[in-house]
């Protein structure tokens, strides 16, 4: 990739110190020159382009910014680029191929599970790394696990239920 | 041939799945900080550490020197392009970068323009501004007190803390009411401050084309047209040359509809620099600055007959403004709709005093998801009612009934004049009692304290005013407040919707198509909907107030009537027949008297392009403004039971009961959504949100591990229920429902807890009716005030 920011000042590239970085990203190794302070969330976004992870509180506390790090949810808005160096992670573009949905994506649509959508995909990731490890959560187990992750709109009745039908059609599925 | 069926094609009633989710949930939104323009470059803010000072003096010269910084604003940038002071939406001023002196903790001081947000922060860092601290003021009572401090010593002729001194009502007649009361029951509330707090924070992009003169922004705006005339009015632009556009919306609730000063800097950047300049509020310059809520104290009266009538109700309402009067009112209505309170009850005589104070604290008072003031109106409404209930001895249920307006009493006069126009009152109530099983829980309230367990029941009732406005009462700085819809079918019979509104999760893009689905037949998902672009958008006054069904919506019917009339007459040429022996039914004209001739909307829209009759227009397009008759009165009664658990002050939610008649449903599971997403925010205001400040005026609540939002752990379960009494002027019976169960619930949950320490000798608690209140409360049988400063573990 190109280096992060569009320009640099000649003065500033000289003070920044910086370091390499190779990432797994939804599958695939991405490598990128970032000052040691950059964001993971904000080397996706204004790195990578991905702009599904959002950024809504910059103190963990709210969720927007959920991806999966080796496979457990993390808030990417409070850990440093560098420290993905080597490491795995998959964001909301990551859950399905092109033109596909994952049942999780396809539950948060049927059962209502989004208004504002701005908390969705870190709700989806986090509900993700739940599914995974808990394939039959209740409604409890749902709640606490989601509890890392803010939403405004929809007083999270029917995130449960869209957690519930994907787990669900999951094992339909087999 | 017959008609299509309307819920196969996503018409009204139907729970048609979001069109908006497709993008949504792959991550595809495009909110303004997805946005990125070529040769970008980044703004911070820096903002006052201290709540009232004078500014000595200002040195950014480490900033300026900084690699990567391309431009430093200050007051005195701001100033000498007469952009240091801005106009409010409510007459009053607002700094934009302060120049004499900062008047809250937060306050705007200085952006850096840089090439990328670290830097920009960076450089905010490096200037020093030297401060001499001013006496702080952060209450009412200080701030009306003898010789306290003039906050606004800008304004000329301000000679006080005052910001207004309204009244409405019968002075007289209220008096001779409470002579003639058996009992006069009396209480003092607070509604504190809160914050709407979506999760995406305010942000925007400036982009100044010196070539072509036109200046567009991307911003998080819930009304993008208002937002174009006040640039125009004070950058003093062509207002065609200004175009903005408010994309994705990562939640509003009213914190995104006033101008906040973050927007005007990026807009005064961007023409100075040229190029594009991005601004996103970080979360402790959202809760600190920009769009408090509420922060009200009531003195409230009801004059009372021994056998349940209310006789006449007295409120004197002082509002916390702080620094500016900066949000949206409607310019006759200083305390917006607080006199809509009391509007279900048939009460003959009430007056209301309402003061608004200035404070060192962030300009505050939006409509955090309501209707102006009405969650204040209907807090305290509902909470004088339950205290009325329990000073005569009334069961709480039994006294709001028999003061409730009757189902044939309609329209009614409400105590301040609004004029109601339906409601089957009585009816909510008893399928929110039924549901709730009232009397078996009563029993099992007074079992309980047989064994020392607290349970409580709180209902809440009430109908409030939503879709402002109509224009002879309802405008913002002059500007009438009514919506629009442009519909324009193609020549294949599809089509493009766009209104004056602008949908924030409301669901418009899906709700709006079934609208024009039900009035034409076409099928929903043919119909795409777009809004928030002032350059495409027919003008309209935005989204809030829950005023997009009742007004916009409106709009969307009436155009798609328009159509209709039109394709009436083309369908007439094409069957070749008089315009009067057509009849329509859903999607299709036909020959009166041989029905099974006909032809479809869509043929009819393919005519208007290839074969309309001699003399007609060309095309299927049209425009409809709605400037509706009236506000429309949805009803809503919320009943919640709790356990209060005496060692704590715990309070855990049972049950919680909602009924609510909104009327017609458009689509039955986006109203629900609407509904659960009030009843947590009504949740979280009675329970835990709480946006104070210390005696020096810092913001306690600055992020989100001191100000508390519920999460899906200890947010309750909600039981749904409706009653549908249709709007009686509304084009398809709709009313607003957005902001019920965050403007009715609260008082559902106070009361409840209220209800389970009755007996106690307290009588209130202000929210959040957090453990510790609680518990004080149960140990010294005393109310428990929150008004700030806030206690601390240190005080």
């Amino acid at each position: 990739m190109t280096s992060l920011f569009q320009e640099v000042s000649p003065g500033a590239a000289e003070e920044t110190p910086t370091r390499q970085i190779t990432v797994t990203v939804n599958g695939e190794s991405r490598t990128a020159v970032v000052e040691p302070r950059l964001v993971l969330a904000h080397l996706l976004r204004n790195g990578l382009n991905m702009t599904g992870t959002h950024t809504g509180c910059d103190t963990s506390n709210c969720g927007a910014c959920t991806v999966l790090f080796d496979g457990k949810p993390v808030k990417s808005c409070t850990m440093f680029a560098v420290q993905a160096d080597g490491h795995d992670v998959m964001t909301v573009e990551g859950l399905a191929g092109p033109s596909e949905l994952h049942a999780i994506q396809e539950g948060f649509k049927e059962e209502h599970g989004l208004q504002c959508g701005f908390c969705t995909p870190g709700m989806m990731m986090a509900s993700k790394a739940l599914l995974e490890e808990n394939p039959n959560p209740t409604e409890d187990e749902i709640r606490w696990a989601l509890s890392g992750n803010l939403c405004r709109c929809t007083g999270y009745q029917n995130i449960v239920k869209a957690v519930m039908w994907a787990a669900q059609k999951l094992e339909d599925e087999g | 041939m017959t008609a299509v069926d309307e819920i196969k094609i996503g018409g009204m009633g139907a729970s048609r799945r979001r069109v908006e989710d497709n993008r949504f949930i792959r991550g595809k939104g495009n909110y303004v900080d997805d946005i990125v323009l070529p040769g970008m470059l980044h703004m911070e803010i820096l903002r006052s550490p201290l709540a009232h000072a004078r500014i000595k003096s200002i040195d950014a010269s480490k900033a300026w020197a900084m690699p990567g910084v391309r431009l430093v604003l200050t007051g005195e940038t701001m100033a000498a392009r007469n952009l240091a002071w801005m106009p409010t939406l409510s007459y009053d001023t607002q700094a934009v970068l302060a120049t004499d002196k900062v008047r809250f903790q937060g306050q705007e001081v200085a952006c850096v323009i840089a090439d990328d947000p670290y830097i920009a922060k960076d450089a905010c860092e490096a200037i020093v501004v030297d401060y001499e601290p001013l006496p702080v003021i952060v209450n009412p009572t200080q701030s009306l007190a003898e010789g306290a401090t003039l906050i606004r010593d800008d304004k000329e002729n301000q000679s006080n803390n005052v910001v207004y001194d309204w009244e409405v009502g019968d002075e007289e007649g209220t008096d001779r009411a409470f002579d003639q009361a058996d009992v006069i029951s009396k209480i003092d509330l607070h509604y504190p401050r809160s914050h709407p707090a979506p999760i995406e924070c305010c942000g925007s992009i400036a982009d100044f084309n010196r070539a072509t003169s036109k200046l567009t922004v991307y911003m998080t705006t819930q009304a993008p047209h208002i937002i174009r005339a006040a640039v125009a009015l004070v950058a003093e632009l062509p207002e065609q040359m200004i175009r903005i556009v408010s994309p994705d919306i990562g939640g509003g609730f009213g914190n995104k509809v006033p101008v906040y000063p973050g927007y005007v800097a990026s807009i005064l950047a961007s023409i100075l620099l040229e190029r594009p300049v991005k601004w996103i509020e970080d979360r402790t310059g959202n809760l600190i600055s920009t769009g408090f809520a509420r922060d009200i104290y009531l003195h409230g009266e009801l004059a009372l007959r021994k056998d349940g009538r209310i006789l006449g109700v007295r409120m004197k309402a002082t509002a916390d403004h702080g620094a500016f009067f900066s949000d949206a009112q409607p310019s006759k209505f200083k305390i917006g709709l607080m006199h809509s309170a009391f509007a279900c009850y048939d009460i003959p005589n009430a007056h209301l005093q309402a003061r608004g104070v200035y404070t060192n604290k962030a300009p505050g008072g939006v409509a955090y998801r309501c209707s102006f003031r009405v969650t204040e109106a209907m807090f305290f409404q509902e909470r004088m009612v339950q205290a009325a209930a329990d000073d005569l001895g009334m069961d709480q249920a039994e006294f709001r009934r028999i003061n409730f307006v009757r189902d044939d009493d309609f329209p009614h006069r409400t105590p301040w004049g609004f004029l109601t126009d339906s409601g089957q009152y009585g009816k909510c109530l008893d399928v929110g009692l039924e549901a709730i099983g009232y009397q078996d829980f009563l029993k099992e309230k007074e079992e309980a304290a047989k064994r020392g367990r607290l349970l409580g029941i709180g209902i809440s009732t009430m109908t409030e005013p939503l879709g402002a406005g109509n224009s002879r009462e309802y405008d913002i700085l002059g500007i009438k407040m009514f919506d629009s819809a442009e519909l324009k079918i193609h020549m294949t019979g599809k089509a493009l919707l766009r209104t004056g509104a602008k949908t924030q999760g409301q669901g418009h893009e899906t709700t709006w198509a079934q609208i024009v689905a039900h009035e034409l037949g076409l099928p929903a998902e043919d119909i795409l909907v777009e809004e928030g672009d002032t350059d495409t958008a027919p003008f309209g006054m935005g989204t809030y107030a829950s005023r997009s069904t009742p007004v916009a919506g409106a709009a969307v019917a009436m155009v798609s009537r328009k159509i209709r009339a039109k394709a009436r007459k083309i369908a007439a040429h094409l069957l070749e027949i008089s315009e009067e022996d057509v009849e329509w039914e859903l999607g299709r004209f036909y020959v009166r008297s041989q029905p099974d001739r006909g032809v479809t909307i869509q043929e009819c829209a393919m005519a208007a392009y290839s074969n309309m009759p001699d003399g007609m227009e060309p095309g299927l397009e049209n425009v409809a403004y709605y400037d509706p008759p009236n506000l429309t009165w949805p009803f809503a009664c919320y009943i919640v039971t709790v356990e209060v658990d005496p060692e704590t002050g715990v309070w855990d939610v049972l049950r919680l009961v909602a009924v609510d008649d909104c009327g017609v449903r458009i689509n039955p599971m986006i109203v629900e959504g609407q509904i659960m997403g009030g009843l947590t925010e009504a949740y979280a205001m009675a329970n835990m949100q709480f946006i104070t400040f210390d005696e020096h005026g810092n913001c306690i609540g600055s992020n989100f591990t001191d100000y508390l939002l519920p999460t899906a752990w200890e947010t309750p379960g909600f039981e749904l229920h409706e009653v549908v009494t249709p709007c009686p002027h509304h084009p398809i019976g709709a009313k607003g429902i957005g902001e019920c169960a965050a403007v009715g619930g609260p008082a559902a949950f106070v009361n409840a807890v209220m209800d389970a320490l009755k007996g106690t000798g307290v009588r209130n608690i202000d929210m959040p009716l957090f453990p510790d209140r609680v518990y004080e409360a149960l140990q010294t049988g005393q109310d428990v005030s929150g008004a700030p400063p806030v206690r601390t573990d240190e005080t």
